[in-house]
């Protein structure tokens, strides 16, 4: 049996929340920058009504953890707390750069992906993925917080740049990955149906955290210069 | 009926449960002055971290502490604003979204209702209408509350709060960050005849105040003066008297334009105990009575908004699913 799963993503300009139930997956997703906190539980509500589904019925709870824009870190894990909190629901944290590789195979089928998010102050959120057997995206090496001069370069090629670093430092990443890159794509954004995709798999294997764990992954922690 | 109130509006995590029934039956509060006073104040991520990071865990002692279930709490309340946006949407989110799993009302509380309404959860408690000062590190302001939600602003600070220029003093005489209440101390040491300040805006009619002139004259006094402890100490104790000489002469005159008989004092600075003293003193001669919080509910603490969510919901006021937060929020639109 499949299990029920409730994820939302909120780290970029993308807000979005997905239920898989019964092998069927119901999605909403709006790109509305600042509007996260109003749109957010109504999506919920509205998927577990679709659904038909109470609380009781959900095996877990899954949010794109980060990294990402901090306050949309929080807004996701804030709500993954007070759900898990009150029905003592496993919740599986997903890595945002995951959840927009696996974005990026839904749309493109592409399968070596390189995610980069603008994390301001001339540094990136970098991410190298690839598709595994199972077809969900697999980490070929930490996510970074790195100037765009310093990210990890895989040894292959053929890999597809996906995320806004692309928009903003393009042609310096490019200048390094040389013929590595064969295509940038734009305008994909991490989403939650993203995030239930890898996250059924993580339930499965049992990595589950309680309600108080569902903490952001800024990356970046030095805050106070 | 039993709320849970959620305070993240600024430094400190505060929870607390209130029972129609039993009244305040738990409160917890996770400070991060000592986080931030390596910084010299408060900086903004760092409190919206540290609030995601322990809110959960402190619900978790609070109800172990009250010895109740969260099945049992029927609404909840969380300050949406004013306050530190980040630090406040983590109290919104994680109350809101609390509330919707448990399918419980939830209510966005105004942070200064809830300092306000801080007396009424003592035994000698205030009935309306009165005047309130509402004095913080973040605000200075005089209120006429006819009833919950019927606040008319009638003077407030035009830039510093009293708490801050407090603060801010403490900086300049190096007590550290905050040392509002450290100033306080010092100034018991103080000669009075020494030093002496002006009483802001109380040569002229109405309610405001300034006290960012007051911190500049003590600013220009300390660095004419020599650099010793019983100076600092003489500096503090005319820069509190003039502070206080100020909200004094205003709550007076307020007292008097409005007819009310009853004061309430709240906010962080309400625990000076010379402010005290003269209000008393004033009161007495008013034939007036003024209410304060209890010591450790004059600053941020989740009592406040555990209890104003009360009332609220008792009004049949509750939210939408939109999770509230906003950094400035007039009181007066309420």
């Amino acid at each position: 049996m499949t299990p029920t799963i409730l994820a939302i993503e909120t780290a970029t300009e993308a807000c979005s929340a997905a239920l898989l139930h019964r092998d069927h997956l119901y999605e909403r997703y709006e790109l509305a920058p600042q509007k996260h906190n109003s749109l957010i539980l109504p999506m919920c509500e509205d998927l577990m009504h679709e659904a038909q589904i109470q609380f009781s019925d959900l095996n877990a709870l899954a949010f794109g953890c980060g990294p990402g824009s901090f306050t949309g870190l929080r807004i996701a894990a804030g709500i993954i707390q007070g759900i898990a909190f009150a029905h003592q629901i496993p919740v599986i944290p997903i890595s945002t750069l995951r959840a927009l590789a696996q974005e990026l195979y839904r749309q493109k089928k592409a399968t070596k992906i390189l995610t980069g998010l603008d994390a301001r102050v001339n540094e990136i959120y970098w991410g190298v993925y690839q598709l595994d057997d199972l077809q969900l995206m697999q980490a070929v090496h930490d996510d970074q917080l790195v100037k765009p001069a310093e990210i990890y370069v895989p040894e292959n090629s053929g890999w597809i740049g996906v995320g806004g670093a692309w928009q903003v430092y393009g042609e310096q990443l490019q200048n390094i990955l040389q013929d590595k890159l064969i295509e940038v794509v734009p305008n994909v954004y991490p989403t939650a149906t993203a995030v239930i995709l890898c996250a059924k798999q993580d339930y499965l294997q049992g990595k589950v955290v309680s309600a108080e764990k569902a903490l952001p992954v800024y990356l970046r922690d030095k805050i106070v210069k | 009926m039993r709320i849970l109130g959620i305070e993240t509006s600024c430094d400190e995590t505060g929870l607390a449960i209130y029972d129609s029934e039993h009244g305040l039956i738990a409160h917890i509060l996770h400070t991060q002055i000592a986080m931030h006073n390596q910084f010299g104040g408060v900086v903004p991520e760092l409190a919206s971290r540290d609030h995601i990071v322990y809110l959960l865990p402190l619900l978790k002692q609070l109800l172990n502490d009250a010895n109740i279930s969260l099945n049992t709490i029927d609404g909840i309340a969380y300050t949406a604003g004013p306050g530190l946006l980040g630090a406040l949407l983590v109290g919104a989110t994680v109350g809101k979204s609390l509330g919707w799993a448990l399918n419980i009302p939830t209510i966005a509380i105004h942070h200064m209702e809830g300092h306000l309404l801080a007396p009424l959860l003592e035994e000698q408690a205030p009935q309306f209408p009165f005047l309130a000062l509402l004095v913080s590190g973040g605000h200075t302001m005089l209120v006429h509350v006819a009833d919950i939600g019927h606040y008319e602003i009638l003077g407030e600070s035009i830039d510093d709060a009293a708490g801050e220029a407090f603060d801010k003093t403490a900086k300049l005489l190096g007590l550290g960050y905050p040392g509002g209440a450290a100033l306080a101390k010092l100034a018991e040491q103080g000669d009075h005849q020494r030093f002496h300040f002006p009483r802001p805006m109380t040569d002229r009619p109405g309610l405001d105040f300034s006290f960012s002139g007051l911190k500049t004259a003590a600013l220009n006094v300390i660095q004419k003066s020599p650099d010793d402890m019983q100076t600092k100490a003489d500096i503090a104790f005319a820069f509190q008297e003039a502070v206080v000489d100020t909200l004094v002469i205003k709550c007076k005159r307020a007292l008097q334009q409005t007819n009310l008989s009853q004061l309430v004092v709240a906010g962080g600075v309400s625990a000076n105990q010379l402010l005290r003293s003269k209000l008393n003193h004033l009161a007495h001669k008013l034939s007036c009575k003024v209410f304060y919080p209890r010591l450790e509910f004059c600053t941020d603490n989740g009592a406040m908004i555990a209890y104003a969510g009360y009332r609220r919901l008792l009004k049949g006021f509750k939210d939408d699913l939109c999770i509230k937060a906003q950094a400035r929020w007039p009181m007066d639109t309420l």
